[in-house]
């Protein structure tokens, strides 16, 4: 509700609200979609990891589970990220991607590691081990998040705008507060977005769990496909 | 731990020169690269950061070949089971394997290193060689670190060989990119530049984060 809400006034504010930027136009406008979902994205990721520490010291799956879903939705956004990204480049510089920029070089990278997430998860049969080792992928990736910004960041030369210097000191107000209410906005979306990944999850396994009890523990009864998810 | 260590290690090297499985393919392997980079960038000398490019993907190349092999005969053999019974800290065998692979990639480059100056480096190799075997030893290092933790991820898992190229690749950009960059005024014509003490730092302090966070998690991976 409340996520729906501040969307919205976000959206508002963005088309209605916040200036013009000088030099591009209202193609700058898409940086308040994109910018958010980049963030939460890289903060995402690294909840998983910290989820994953919390699986490996208490073994509950729920811990597992919101780990899963965390770097899931991340995943989600990432690619988000890379297409408005993509589109903002194509129109502000005049080519879909760029090497040159350490910003867009170290989120491919992040998100090329995080893709294997699945195949790994997949390629585990047992359930116990699938969790443990995903544990270790995503605490271990989770670290390394930070590590390639700051070595990419040393490698190139940097057009892309600072986003830091950006909103710290060069956004006007009216865009300063555009911007706030647009993190805000992309947040709780992603928070709503777990929270929903997470009901839809166990209430599958409990709809699993009755139509087995019915069928009077006949296990043969309609196998789930294989998921990568965990279990509960 | 250092006893343990030891041992492992040296079960280790004793295995590699009996069988000598890893370390010839991985040399051959380096030198066939090389005969394809000169054919897929249709050059007959490279310099600069191409050299220093092509020097640092063959040998990741060359050691995600040995990073497969790694854990195989621990796996395939009952390893693991004799050594989660036996009394000793588990962290010990991501030391000892890690060593062990560090250890390889040396031994590769003392050949892989003379066979590119051979065949494809244009300005002479003795003109930087103290500093690039420095550059090489800190790039081994953190592959070593990153090619056990990977191998040790994906041992268990059903299509060994294809998760470890997609994990170990990503986590080494840092180190191919640090490694390339610190190379890069070593190879170059016309005299070798300054060794650059930042990329070399950089790369440093990756080896060590990752050696710490490997050394954290590892033990979680050979639960039974």
């Amino acid at each position: 509700m409340a996520t729906a809400l501040v969307l919205t006034a976000a959206f508002a504010m963005v088309f209605f609200y916040a200036p013009l930027d000088a030099d591009q136009g209202f193609v700058q406008k898409i940086f308040y979609v994109h910018v958010p979902m980049a963030i939460v994205a890289l903060v995402g990721f690294m909840a998983g990891g910290i989820c994953a520490v919390m699986y490996l010291r208490t073994r509950e799956t729920k811990w597992d589970m919101r780990s899963y879903v965390s770097i899931h939705l991340s995943v989600i956004l990432a690619v988000g990220v890379l297409i408005t990204g993509s589109i903002w480049a194509r129109a502000s510089w005049g080519q879909w991607w760029v090497w040159d920029e350490p910003m867009l070089v170290s989120f491919l990278i992040v998100f090329l590691l995080y893709a294997t997430y699945w195949p790994l998860r997949f390629s585990l049969e047992d359930r116990e081990k699938q969790a443990r080792y995903a544990s270790v992928f995503a605490i271990v990736a989770g670290a390394f998040v930070p590590l390639n910004f700051a070595a990419v960041r040393m490698a190139e030369a940097y057009i892309h705008p600072a986003t830091g210097a950006t909103v710290a000191g060069g956004l006007p107000p009216k865009m300063g507060l555009t911007f706030a209410v647009a993190m805000l906005g992309m947040g709780l979306l992603f928070l709503t977005l777990v929270k929903y990944e997470m009901a839809s999850k166990h209430a599958t396994f409990r709809l699993r769990a009755l139509r087995r009890r019915l069928a009077g523990d006949d296990d043969d009864l309609r196998l789930p496909a294989r998921s990568a998810a965990p279990q509960l | 731990m250092r006893s343990t260590v030891a041992t492992l290690l040296s079960k280790e090297l004793t295995l590699e020169w009996r069988t000598r499985e890893s370390v010839p393919a991985m040399v051959l392997f380096s030198i066939a690269t090389y005969v394809v980079f000169h054919f897929g960038l249709d050059r007959d000398r490279v310099e600069g950061d191409l050299a220093s490019g092509v020097l640092v993907v063959t040998l990741l190349f060359a050691a995600i070949l040995g990073v497969n092999r790694l854990f195989v005969a621990e796996h395939e053999q009952g390893g693991f089971d004799g050594f989660l019974l036996a009394p000793v800290d588990r962290t010990a065998m991501l030391v000892a394997k890690a060593v062990a692979l560090f250890v390889f990639l040396c031994i590769v480059e003392v050949v892989a290193l003379p066979a590119f100056a051979l065949l494809l480096l244009g300005p002479p190799l003795t003109q930087a060689l103290g500093p690039l075997v420095l550059v090489l030893l800190l790039a081994n290092a953190g592959i070593a670190v990153i090619g056990t933790l990977v191998a040790g991820l994906a041992i268990q898992t059903r299509a060994r060989d294809l998760i470890v190229p997609l994990l170990a690749l990503p986590l080494l950009v840092p180190v191919v990119l640090a490694a390339a960059r610190s190379a890069t005024p070593l190879l170059q014509d016309g005299g070798a530049g300054a060794l650059p003490g930042n990329w070399l730092a950089i790369l440093g302090i990756y080896d060590l984060l990752f050696a710490l966070i490997a050394f954290a998690v590892f033990d979680f991976l050979l639960e039974d």
